[in-house]
């Protein structure tokens, strides 16, 4: 049986051969300046690193552009493209159109993953994208199981799906946490404690907490629970999900590790031996269970959720 | 570098006019909306059909009701848009089709849209109507709004965080047409980047189930290794994602400048008051700076006009960089409005000077109301005996929707309305 992908985020170019070792297929990285809340921060010196550490191990390397550009930005997105393409990226993750027409113009055999986050939700639209150069789309995190299958058996380009790890519930340009600093008269420390890390919004009726951070691309605000669907993923391999993936944003590298290793037993015995996966599942859930950061519970994200309009 | 697009001003009699005056786009949450918005001055409206559009909980338009819409529209020279903004799921592919086609049949000039399938599926079923990408998409480069031309659609609604320079850019590399919002509520994310209700509340907010999670109040706390540290004290407001609304006015003769050929006004939700006040306001700002640009200047009534419907602040957003603590609302996320909506005019009769009024709020002899209207100048007066449809004198128009009558000593015209200081 057809495995999929197993796609995560390093936080580092040394975590890239912990990440091997642990079974990773492929990984998602880059920079703020293109793209999207990213485990780690990696300069094109660590991107070109990155790459070849990675494909020593016959992992690919994904690097993301998904980034909402400004026309500041455009002008200099043929230089980077170049850039990966030299290094030998695998793909490039994008949801802005600007960003597929300049890999048009500058590297046409550079491959693209379309990831806007929040906006694939239909099948059609993914072929649509498809047809516009796409390989692969990473599906919106707010499906539930039955529409993600739905999806890839109506798909004409790969299907990638979260199945790990926290997801982004709201991006805004303003800078929303400094403006808060400065609406209380911190005025002086602003630009020091803006970018901290570690800030969460408590949401008093829900006791929910959710993290809260500025970057190049504003203010982010994610969602209060770690999804992990280790002990649900029989429908999704049946179906030829070609990628699952964790990302390992605003965790520890240790533990994004531990969760890859989980995952790969999870996604192995999925595939070759049912039964086992069937008996082991529950324990693997434990397993992550037990290394889970004591803020971040776990839950299945919107796999099993009903939700209305 | 000259603007792509048509020449906006020309020198006619020795003195320069505008010749590429803007469309004012005005929302209609119904079909009396629609009906307001069109008298009080709009060049066209945007409406939501039962289907595909952005407010699942809006009254939105029926096919019949669309039609109608339509046809009082094009007896002004109007033009009727239809928001199907969704992002759709699987789900909605069904009906698809024949809800645009309707909409074609209809007569609708244009939907405004987000989502690849519905754009494709428009131009497959429906070729007569005009594709204009909605603000959902968030286009905020040239390049991207490039793409979109090459895709064949007419016009774009550009993301609310573009500013004057970004919008100037877009306008010189692209030939396209621009719509660009002026007035009315926003997103303080990325328009079709937010699903906080989807999280908080179980409804899509990409397909119309926003639930303003925004405009609620939340603690910032920093982690410090298992320790919650309070970033507030005790007298701060808590934390909140809330924007002011936006009000462009002052930089309406800017925008024409740069050659934006539809300015947006938000707010299908609003009532015909807040409809006819702020489109009135607009329609005399772009008209007066349209016919002598050069010796425009702002009147201040326009301004207060504009004030006596806002139940929140406002602010001029990203039109003029990024906005600061300012732009925000924190502690109190809306007040209440300086002024009521109390009565619209259906007749008037000369000779007698009696107004035929239907009552909106309750009102009495002796209160102070003003009348506007596109016909009018804005006027007070205090209101003397009041009398029912029968003759029956009244000690006061209590009931929603009565129809009275009293002297009103200047003229007024049906759809003019009648408000009172709160």
């Amino acid at each position: 049986m057809k495995k999929p992908e197993l796609l995560v985020t390093p936080t580092s170019v040394s975590h890239i051969h912990d990440l091997a070792n642990a079974g990773a297929d492929a990984v998602m990285i880059g920079e703020q300046r293109y793209g999207l809340r990213l485990a780690g921060e990696f300069s094109r010196a660590d991107v070109a690193e990155a790459v070849k550490a990675a494909h020593q191990y016959g992992m690919k390397v994904y690097v993301a552009m998904n980034a909402i550009f400004h026309n500041d930005k455009v002008d200099e997105l043929g230089d980077y493209i170049r850039f990966l393409a030299e290094v030998g990226a695998d793909a490039i993750v994008f949801g802005d159109p600007a960003v597929l027409m300049t890999v048009r113009e500058v590297a046409p055999h550079m491959k693209l993953h379309w990831n806007t986050e929040t906006t694939a939700t239909n099948w059609y639209t993914c072929n649509y994208w498809g047809r516009k150069g796409a390989k692969r789309a990473v599906l919106a995190r707010e499906l539930n199981m039955e529409a993600i299958l739905e999806i890839k058996k109506h798909a004409e380009v790969e299907i990638e799906v979260q199945v790990h790890g926290m997801t982004c519930m709201y991006q805004s340009k303003r800078s929303l946490i400094g403006n808060y600093f400065e609406y209380q008269g911190k005025v002086m420390e602003i630009e020091r404690k803006k970018y901290e890390k570690g800030m969460f919004l408590y949401d008093k009726e829900r006791d929910n907490k959710y993290p809260i951070f500025e970057d190049e691309n504003g203010t982010h605000i994610m969602s209060p629970n770690d999804i992990c669907i280790i002990d649900e993923l029989s429908e999704m391999v049946d179906a030829g999900i070609d990628s699952f993936k964790i990302d390992g944003v605003l965790h520890e590298q240790s533990y994004i590790t531990e969760v890859t290793k989980l995952y790969r037993r999870a996604v192995d015995l999925c595939a070759e031996n049912r039964a086992q996966y069937e008996k082991e599942k529950d324990e693997l859930l434990a397993k992550i269970e037990a290394i889970q950061p004591k803020h971040r519970p776990l839950d299945t994200g919107f796999f099993f959720k009903e939700t209305v309009y | 570098m000259l603007l792509k697009n048509d020449k906006i001003s020309e020198i006619i009699d020795g003195k320069r006019v505008i010749v590429k005056k803007p469309e004012l786009l005005a929302p209609a949450g119904n079909l009396e909306k629609l009906k307001i918005a069109v008298h009080y001055g709009a060049d066209a409206v945007f409406i939501g059909g039962q289907e595909y559009s952005l407010r699942a909980n809006a009254d939105n338009f029926t096919i019949e009701e669309i039609k109608e819409g339509v046809q009082f529209a094009n007896q002004y020279g109007a033009k009727v848009y239809v928001t199907a903004n969704i992002y759709a799921h699987n789900e909605n592919i069904p009906g698809l089709e024949e809800y645009l086609q309707a909409l074609e049949q209809a007569g609708v000039h244009g939907i405004i849209v987000a989502d690849p399938l519905i754009i494709e599926t428009a131009r497959r079923v429906a070729p007569k109507l005009e594709v204009h990408l909605s603000t959902q998409q968030s286009l905020a480069n040239w390049k991207a709004v490039q793409f979109w031309k090459e895709e064949g659609l007419e016009r774009v609604v550009l993301a609310r965080e573009t500013s004057a320079q970004e919008i100037r850019e877009i306008k010189e590399k692209v030939d396209i047409e621009i719509e660009a919002f002026i007035h009315g509520a926003m997103c303080s994310a990325y328009s079709g980047r937010c699903v906080l209700s989807n999280h908080m509340t179980a409804r899509d907010s990409n397909r119309g189930g926003c639930c303003q999670s925004c405009r609620w109040d939340y603690d910032l706390y920093k982690l410090e290794g298992d320790k919650e540290i309070p970033l507030f004290d005790e007298n701060d407001a808590p934390f909140a994602m809330s924007a002011k609304d936006l009000n462009l006015i002052r930089a309406i003769p800017a925008m024409i400048e740069l050659g934006i050929d539809s300015l947006k006004i938000e707010g299908r939700m609003k009532s015909i008051h807040y409809v006819a006040t702020v489109v009135s306001v607009y329609r005399k700002v772009i008209d007066a700076y349209c016919a002598d640009p050069d010796h425009f200047v702002i009147r201040e009534e326009w301004i207060k006009e504009l004030d006596k419907c806002a139940n929140r602040d406002t602010a001029p957003s990203f039109f003029a960089g990024m906005p600061g603590y300012n732009d925000h609302m924190y502690g109190s996320h809306s007040r209440k409005t300086t002024h009521e909506f109390a009565g619209l005019v259906l007749d008037y009769d000369k000779e007698t000077q009696m107004v035929t009024l239907q009552q909106r709020n309750f009102f009495k002899p002796g209160d102070e109301v003003e009348f506007f209207g596109p016909e009018i100048e804005n006027f007070t007066q205090v209101v003397d005996k009041i009398w029912d449809e029968n003759g029956n004198e009244l000690d006061a128009a209590r009931h929603p929707l009565q129809i009275v009558k009293f002297k009103v000593e200047r003229e007024v015209f049906p759809y003019n309305m009648m408000r009172k200081e709160n």
